[in-house]
């Protein structure tokens, strides 16, 4: 088994027109900036992938990265808890145009809600956004004296995630709180395809510090050095890069 | 005399409420500065929703890791004893009932306990993060505000005019200008700052502050 992926147009080649991708990451942190240009790429190139839906807990910020996604025209709507950044002018504006669809969510039930998907559980129920605008239309039942919302699973065509050390059968790990939504997402996506900063032989990753199974990945594509978001904006960086 | 403190002095304020032991979530903002303010002999755990236990305070200039953030996406540093894990398991526990205390920020507070501090209505874009589940999770929601609106009006109120973020859930408001329990629907005043009569903080509150005793001084040091 080797689910090595040999570039990044290969990684992302088989996203297309109205999948919802999950894209990892809080903020800068576990963001796969690398894969995600990748797809900018071919949108710039072929017109496609677009119409996404895409689920991240923000809204991107900056230009680079998610921002970029959005910036280019590839999302129609965006699942996430926290829309707003240091700088979220991109996503703010289409919002504020009506550009883009928001289904806003409250954070723990999302990352709740793809672990569900992950793990084959359509709804559960929480306490969390009972009584609020967020609860609309959704069912109520009280439990022990108190009342819980339902809230439903969430699934993905593809997941997009960056992690620190993986191998060929796809066993990851992930460097300190970049871990964040990456192993839900994981889970929760027909087809996850994980960016690491360094592919290992079987066995040099511990049994015991493996974060994500290989069950859970498809492909593996090794990108040493990877870019950081805050980097990037700190450099005024914006993609696709204009010509000067 | 002090006519209100500032938001460092709310945050002191509520830092001597937070016992020793305590798991504790920081919201972003004001909030945040709460962990400046620990007493000396006490030690708190600061848990972030985007999965750290035990982080410490922000890293000096041009050392920053931005792999390791807080959920404000702030540079933060490690611990003896810091711990990583996923999403899911950092809302497992905040919705489990395992932390002990979270300080949120807010745009209204009702004397129900009832809080608003995620969408301003309609024509912003509304941001709601963490804050839905973190009071629902606590077993103290304390909440960190300016007493009035910048332009005067009151945030502490009989009933939210705005989205909320949840139901009965405040149990305490440290404010610019006083400390006041939410206790079986009433705000019940615990301090006050000694340059305001009770009638003048009364103006400035938009339901009716209860007394169970005399308030005390709010006295904090200038920070």
């Amino acid at each position: 088994m080797d689910k090595t992926l040999p570039n990044l147009p290969t990684a992302v080649a088989g996203i297309r027109d109205g999948m919802t991708v999950m894209i990892g990451g809080f903020g800068g942190s576990g963001a796969p900036i690398e894969l995600i240009h990748a797809l900018i790429d071919r949108y710039v190139a072929t017109g496609h992938p677009k119409g996404l839906t895409v689920v991240n807990n923000n809204a991107g910020n900056g230009h680079v990265g998610l921002a970029a996604l959005i910036e280019v025209g590839m999302v129609a709507k965006l699942i996430c808890s926290f829309p707003r950044s240091a700088d979220p002018v991109v996503f703010t504006e289409r919002y504020l145009a009506g550009q883009i669809e928001l289904e806003l969510v409250p954070q723990g039930t999302l990352a709740e809600r793809i672990r569900a998907g992950g793990a084959g559980i359509p709804a559960f129920y929480t306490p969390t956004s009972y009584g609020t605008d967020l609860a609309k239309g959704k069912p109520v039942e009280v439990f022990e004296g108190r009342s819980y919302v339902q809230e439903r699973w969430l699934k993905a065509d593809y997941a997009l995630v960056k992690a620190h050390l993986g191998d060929r059968l796809g066993n990851l790990t992930y460097r300190m709180a970049a871990r964040n939504f990456n192993p839900l997402m994981c889970m929760a996506a027909a087809n996850t395809i994980v960016q690491v900063s360094r592919m290992v032989a079987p066995g040099e990753i511990d049994p015991e510090t493996v974060i994500t199974p290989g069950i859970f990945v498809q492909g593996v594509v090794e990108i040493p050095h990877p870019a950081q978001e805050e980097t990037l904006n700190r450099d005024g960086a914006s993609y696709p890069e204009v010509a000067a | 005399m002090t006519s209100r403190l500032s938001p460092s002095q709310m945050a002191w304020r509520a830092a001597q409420d937070i016992e020793d032991g305590a798991y504790v979530n920081l919201g972003i903002g004001f909030p945040e500065m709460v962990a400046k303010f620990q007493p000396s002999g006490r030690q708190a755990i600061f848990h972030t929703e985007n999965g750290i236990l035990g982080f410490g305070e922000a890293p000096p200039h041009g050392e920053e890791d931005w792999d390791l953030i807080n959920a404000g996406k702030k540079a933060v540093t490690l611990k003896p004893g810091t711990a990583f894990f996923h999403h899911a398991d950092s809302f497992a526990m905040v919705r489990g009932g395992h932390l002990d205390v979270a300080i949120l920020g807010a745009y209204e507070v009702a004397e129900t306990g009832d809080l608003a501090n995620w969408s301003t209505g309609p024509k912003g874009v509304p941001a709601v993060g963490g804050a839905m589940d973190l009071v629902h999770g606590a077993r103290r929601v304390a909440v960190i505000t300016d007493h009035v609106t910048k332009d005067g009006k009151p945030k502490l109120l009989q009933r939210c005019t705005l989205p909320l973020t949840g139901v009965g859930c405040v149990t305490r408001v440290y404010s610019s200008h006083a400390v006041i329990d939410v206790f079986n629907g009433r705000f019940v005043l615990r301090e006050k700052l000694p340059s305001f009569t009770l009638g003048a903080l009364q103006s400035m509150t938009g339901a009716t502050l209860h007394l169970d005793g005399p308030a005390a001084d709010l006295v904090v040091p200038d920070l």
